[in-house]
């Protein structure tokens, strides 16, 4: 390692930061720790990354076992494949690299060399959504959800927080497969005290409720316990469920929701063809059930320039974005049929 | 069924291993006559390379086809797995009747092999340029799990023209995996003729030098050349990349003159033409 020790440096201005020290602020990035702790109790986990170890957290795994970490460099294919190679022979490799180019750059080799052949691969895929803000589309990954869960053999899991991430690695550890592991920027809000027992394909029920249900994922399930929050105060009920687990997906869960509450919003940072949205109108739309639908999610567009913050609050995947969408849903339950 | 180890470098007559490489181009032509459509000329371009390794060079058995200790041989040429079925059921990986279901509904056996179905079969393969990288990921699991066994990668010369067999060039480099062999198939053809025509990749050995790799260069139809160069591979202290210089189409005169049978299928009289001329040599 040629990173000078933090008391070695000269001394910066408390506002100066690298990517080296930006890390510490990254209080929902759990990944490094939590795969050294696995990596203490199974001998078969290897981490991989591309060029990306100093972000993502996976540095503490990469010093605690060096001789079990791979950094391919800006290679992200090249990190695909190997791990397939790895798989094959029996360990349980985790890569990291930033969502966009986990499933987009990459979606062949995760169709051919991890999903068809059932390498148990994790990909752990960060900085999903529009979370790199004004770094712009190449970066962002609002397509991932689409293009993984239309992948056999692949099991799709997304993170709301740093607990959740903690959770899903935990519950997937044993998943005979590739499993794609959604996961923000680090800096979301806590949804979870503690780390949270995932059930296999099934939603995770955040507060239960009456008169609508918000199904959300990643982010969203943020916004939807804000909006939730805000129509409490007006007297409505609403059940919030974390889709943490897309694929395989619980379809009983959806169905209950509809017949239990009749109102459902999906919330989502992704296109909307083809992500949770799409999932939950799957099983409506063949359940035959009346139901009144919504989803939130970004424009089938590129999204503006904007800290992904603004972004957020720009495209309405907030508190208050979630009341104006589900609002008329619940107005029109008191208007004559 | 037997549970022996088949060791490395067996004492394979090399005369044998001839004619093992015509059975398999007898085999292909066979097992495309099912299909109506297949890959001829990639196979007979590797033949005597398939004989090579499966019936001298690598440790392998067959009784079990996943054990951790064999050597690996992935295909990263997987059209050319019409050629590699025979030489995995005559060695008793599954029963030879499989073969006969070759391409046919449900069958394990399609164009590009299926490590999941076909046992003897490392890992999948069909989108050219992906092995060379499964490859290295397999060697660095032998030197973490601390493991002798070798990764053998078969790739085409046009197969080069892929960015990703680059990535894995460097990587094998850089790790400096002696536990990783690959060769070209280089018979100078792709698809659409001539491979320096369509997009150039010479010189070959030179570039893998230089990604860090140890090289050798052979005629990949002698098979004495074949053999030798298969041992010397195994002495490298880095990644050992063997250009095979090879034709396509191999065996069979009308169709090394022709590059178009890439892709192809020969109806009665044509099979029995290309079948006479390879049996002509097994007499």
């Amino acid at each position: 390692m040629s990173i000078a020790p933090p008391d070695s440096r000269p001394m910066l201005d408390h506002v100066s930061w690298n990517v080296l020290t930006s890390t510490v602020k990254l209080t929902q990035f759990p990944m490094g720790e939590e795969l050294v702790a696995l990596a203490r109790r199974r001998e078969d986990v290897v981490a991989l990354t591309a060029d990306l170890a100093s972000s993502n957290g996976l540095s503490e795994f990469r010093d605690t076992f060096p001789a079990r970490f791979v950094n391919t460099g800006i290679a992200e294919q090249n990190m695909m494949s190997i791990a397939a190679g790895l798989a094959s022979a029996g360990l349980t490799p985790y890569v990291s690299t930033f969502a966009s180019f986990a499933s987009l750059l990459c979606a062949e080799q995760l169709r051919t060399d991890l999903a068809y052949t059932k390498m148990k691969v994790r990909i752990l895929a960060h900085h999903a959504g529009v979370s790199m803000g004004f770094y712009g589309t190449s970066h962002h990954a609002v397509e991932d959800i689409a293009v993984t869960r239309a992948m056999g053999n692949m099991t799709v899991v997304s993170a709301a927080d740093g607990n959740a991430i903690r959770g899903l690695i935990r519950a997937t550890v044993d998943v005979d497969g590739p499993v794609y592991i959604r996961i923000g920027r680090g800096a979301e809000k806590p949804i979870y005290d503690e780390v949270p027992s995932f059930e296999p394909g099934r939603f995770f029920q955040l507060r239960e409720g009456r008169d609508a249900t918000i199904i959300a994922t990643g982010i969203g399930v943020k916004a939807a316990l804000d909006g939730a929050d805000m129509l409490a105060a007006d007297g409505v009920s609403i059940r919030v469920l974390d889709a943490a687990y897309l694929k395989p997906f619980d379809e009983a869960g959806v169905i209950a929701a509809a017949k239990q509450t009749g109102v459902i919003l999906t919330v989502e940072e992704h296109n909307p063809y083809g992500g949770l949205g799409s999932a939950v109108g799957d099983v409506l739309a063949s359940s035959g059930l009346g139901v009144r639908f919504a989803k939130l999610a970004l424009p089938d567009d590129y999204a503006l320039v904007a800290p992904p913050t603004h972004l957020y609050r720009h495209y309405g995947l907030t508190g208050e974005g979630v009341v104006d969408k589900l609002r008329p849903l619940l107005a029109s339950l008191s208007e004559p049929a | 069924m037997d549970n022996s180890v088949l060791q490395r470098n067996r004492d394979y007559d090399l005369d044998a291993l001839r004619r093992k490489a015509d059975w398999i181009r007898l085999e292909t032509i066979r097992l495309v006559d099912i299909a109506k459509s297949g890959h001829y000329s990639s196979v007979f371009s590797c033949a005597e390379m398939f004989a090579a390794l499966y019936y001298r060079t690598l440790r392998l058995k067959p009784s079990d086809p996943r054990w951790e200790d064999r050597d690996r041989f992935l295909l990263g040429k997987g059209h050319a797995a019409i050629g590699q079925y025979p030489v995995l059921a005559e060695l008793g990986y599954f029963p030879p009747e499989w073969l006969d279901s070759y391409t046919r509904l449900g069958s394990p056996l399609g164009d590009h092999p299926d490590m999941n179905k076909v046992p003897g079969v490392d890992f999948s393969s069909g989108s050219i340029g992906h092995n060379l990288s499964v490859g290295v990921g397999m060697a660095l699991a032998g030197r973490m799990q601390k493991k002798d066994f070798l990764t053998w990668v078969m790739v085409g010369d046009g197969e080069l023209n892929e960015g990703q067999v680059w990535e894995a060039a460097m990587s094998a480099g850089h790790y400096k995996l002696n536990n990783l062999i690959g060769i070209v198939d280089a018979n100078g053809m792709g698809l659409d003729g001539d491979i320096e025509d369509v997009m150039g990749i010479e010189p070959i050995a030179d570039k893998f030098q230089k990604f860090g790799w140890s090289t050798d260069e052979i005629n990949g139809h002698d098979m004495e050349a074949v053999v030798a160069a298969f041992a010397r591979a195994q002495e490298s202290d880095r990644p050992h990349m063997i250009v095979a210089r090879t034709k396509k189409g191999k065996g069979v005169s009308f169709m090394e003159k022709d590059p178009y049978w890439h892709l192809g299928y020969l109806g009665p009289n044509d099979k029995a033409a290309a079948e006479g001329e390879i049996q002509k040599r097994l007499r």
